[in-house]
């Protein structure tokens, strides 16, 4: 009788602890609704007024009430870019040169570095972009990009002077870079994991029949790691449209969409930052509602880096098998 | 002999490119790092820690109330956030290893790891802050919370997934119900671990600035109610080194200075318990 009763509390404590657990992992969805939820029912009013041409709209009045997320849109997406097409040569570089040419005792270290340079906060790299960068890109690099490419038919208008001068050197260049160097450590880190999950005896047979190291890592490291590093870098990809502070310091908080680079912007989470504590009424719908564009943007493109590094550890483990 | 000549160049090119590029990345970083070591040691000072954020135009000035004010913030998100990440982990890596639930789950997790943190301070903003009508602490330890939840989620999986199925199998041979296994043997050889992920997600939310802005914002006096604004490292760092004042800004390299030492000092004591595990 005793026992029996022992026996249906020990069931019953499993039956809890499993639905405890089960709950919690429920949370997790439950949260990424409830920010869905959120995030549409506070941007509402703003599509409610403007429709869809709240995306494509320039203007943003506060005085006239009038506001789109054209400006913000573009610069984002810019921004990223610049970022991405700076920052993925230079961690493919930091990458390769950790797993296929560093000796072993340079390998760590390197590692390490490139892993702690990850971990430290964004609002560093704003705050030495706007005291240190922003002001060494006006003087040295800015007058060299303007007298190079600023001549050059259709890509020169990006690279015009701004009417202020642009001594500041605050810009959506500018933001471009400083992102580059912040996402570097982070996407260097992930391909390196990457690189090093290809078996080392594909790459001793290709060292055996000759190749060089170079031929190595074309032939035989990329192809089997393709998927993976393209989900590395969607994965940076993701961190540079959402990166909030190492932006706002740098690029200038300008309403208008910039013609030329070198002119300062703005980025959906930039102006989020700076003008959501003051905004109130059809502002800060509108301002939700550009929350949930980002929200969107980067939603898509974090779950296709998942689902692609995803693949490549099912690769993985089909061959293992 | 042309084909080998010219195999070894495009070798030897790529390669020097791959040096170069690594030179040229850890230069920036470099330079960064000892901007900030050299600025924040000449702004480092006792009164740091002794002294109220100054407001705009007063001299000196320290960082106590937003030093408090931080501590409260993380640790009260640690609490928040822990207990929902170990369990929600705990269910899949004991109970729901393959099925589709888990599976969404744990993709939901990773797109939520590096969600942009900013629409979760917006997040936050509307869930606690328009409904309580002011800004407070408690709605900056939620929304640091959310950060830390998949932080330590997914380092909890992985580390129950390490703990051998032999320990498992010899509990339950002795009779322990399946919650007894997991909380007295498989935690007690997780235990690194999980401590782990959340010294991990101290780290990440040590340095956050963005979820604050619109919750926890930002309290130029001391306090330490929860309820009200409250000061922390992170936006005092965003509102001085955006300010014309001298003494502001130096004020804002110190705090930039203690929050990268804290974070890297965890990541290496993260990394050195890691590393006695193996």
């Amino acid at each position: 009788m005793s026992l029996e009763r022992s026996l249906r509390g020990l069931a019953l404590g499993d039956f809890a602890f499993r639905a405890i657990t089960l709950l919690f992992a429920f949370l997790v969805l439950l949260l990424l609704a409830g920010i869905i939820i959120m995030l549409v029912q506070g941007a509402m009013p703003a599509f409610k007024a403007f429709g869809w041409d709240f995306i494509t709209n320039e203007t943003w009045d506060p005085v006239r009430d009038d506001y789109g997320a054209w400006a913000p849109i573009v610069g984002t997406v810019v921004a990223a870019l610049i970022a991405m097409l700076i920052g993925l040569p230079l961690s493919f570089g930091i990458s390769i040169f950790i797993t296929e040419m560093a000796p072993q005792w340079l390998k760590r270290p390197v590692g390490t570095a490139v892993e702690l340079l990850a971990a430290v906060p964004s609002i560093i790299y704003g705050m030495w972009g706007l005291f240190f960068f922003a002001p060494f890109f006006a003087k040295h690099v800015q007058p060299l990009l303007v007298a190079s490419l600023g001549d050059v038919p259709l890509l020169g208008a990006l690279f015009q002077m701004p009417i202020t001068g642009g001594s500041s050197g605050v810009s959506v260049l500018t933001a471009g870079i400083v992102l580059a160097i912040m996402i570097v450590p982070f996407m260097a880190a992930v391909m390196r994991d990457v690189f090093e999950v290809v078996p080392s005896v594909l790459r001793e047979s290709a060292y055996g029949m000759g190749a060089t190291t170079w031929e190595v890592i074309r032939n035989v490291v990329l192809p089997y790691t393709k998927v993976g590093v393209v989900g590395g870098i969607m994965l940076g990809l993701g961190r540079a449209l959402g990166e909030t502070m190492a932006v706002t310091f740098v690029i200038g908080n300008a309403s208008k969409l910039p013609t030329s680079l070198l002119e300062p912007g703005n980025t959906i989470a930039a102006k989020l930052a700076n003008e959501f504590n003051e905004a109130d009424g059809l502002q800060m719908d509108a301002l939700i509602a550009m929350g949930l564009i980002l929200f969107a943007i980067t939603f898509v493109v974090l779950l296709l880096s998942k689902l692609l590094l995803m693949r490549l550890t099912l690769t993985q483990e089909g061959q293992k098998t | 002999m042309e084909l080998y000549t010219r195999r070894r160049l495009l070798n030897r090119i790529n390669l020097t490119a791959s040096l170069l590029t690594t030179i040229l990345a850890l230069s920036f970083l470099v330079w960064i790092i000892a901007v900030l070591f050299i600025k924040g040691f000449s702004a480092i000072h006792w009164g740091l820690f002794t002294e109220m954020t100054p407001p705009p135009g007063a001299q000196g000035g320290g960082l106590a109330n937003a030093l408090v004010g931080s501590l409260m913030l993380t640790i009260a998100a640690i609490l928040i956030g822990t207990p929902i990440g170990i369990l929600a982990g705990t269910y899949l890596a004991e109970y729901g290893k393959y099925g589709l639930f888990s599976e969404i789950v744990r993709t939901i997790n990773d797109v939520l790891l590096s969600a942009p943190s900013i629409i979760i301070g917006v997040f936050v903003y509307e869930l606690i802050v328009i409904r309580q009508g002011h800004y407070s602490g408690w709605a900056g330890a939620v929304a640091l919370a959310i950060i830390v939840i998949p932080v330590v989620l997914r380092t909890t999986e992985n580390m129950l997934k390490l703990v051998p199925i032999h320990m498992r199998e010899a509990a339950a041979a002795l009779g322990a119900p399946r919650w007894k296994v997991i909380v007295q043997v498989v935690y007690k050889a997780a235990v690194a671990g999980i401590v782990t992920g959340v010294l991990l997600a101290t780290a990440r939310i040590t340095g956050e600035t963005a979820p604050l802005l619109f919750t926890a914002l930002n309290n130029q006096f001391w306090s330490t109610d929860m309820n009200g604004p409250l000061a922390n490292l992170p936006v005092v760092i965003f509102q001085f080194a955006m300010s014309p004042y001298d003494d502001w800004r130096e004020l804002a390299w110190a705090a930039a200075l203690l929050i990268t030492v804290l974070v890297l000092g965890m990541n290496i004591l993260t990394r050195t318990l890691l590393r006695d595990r193996k």
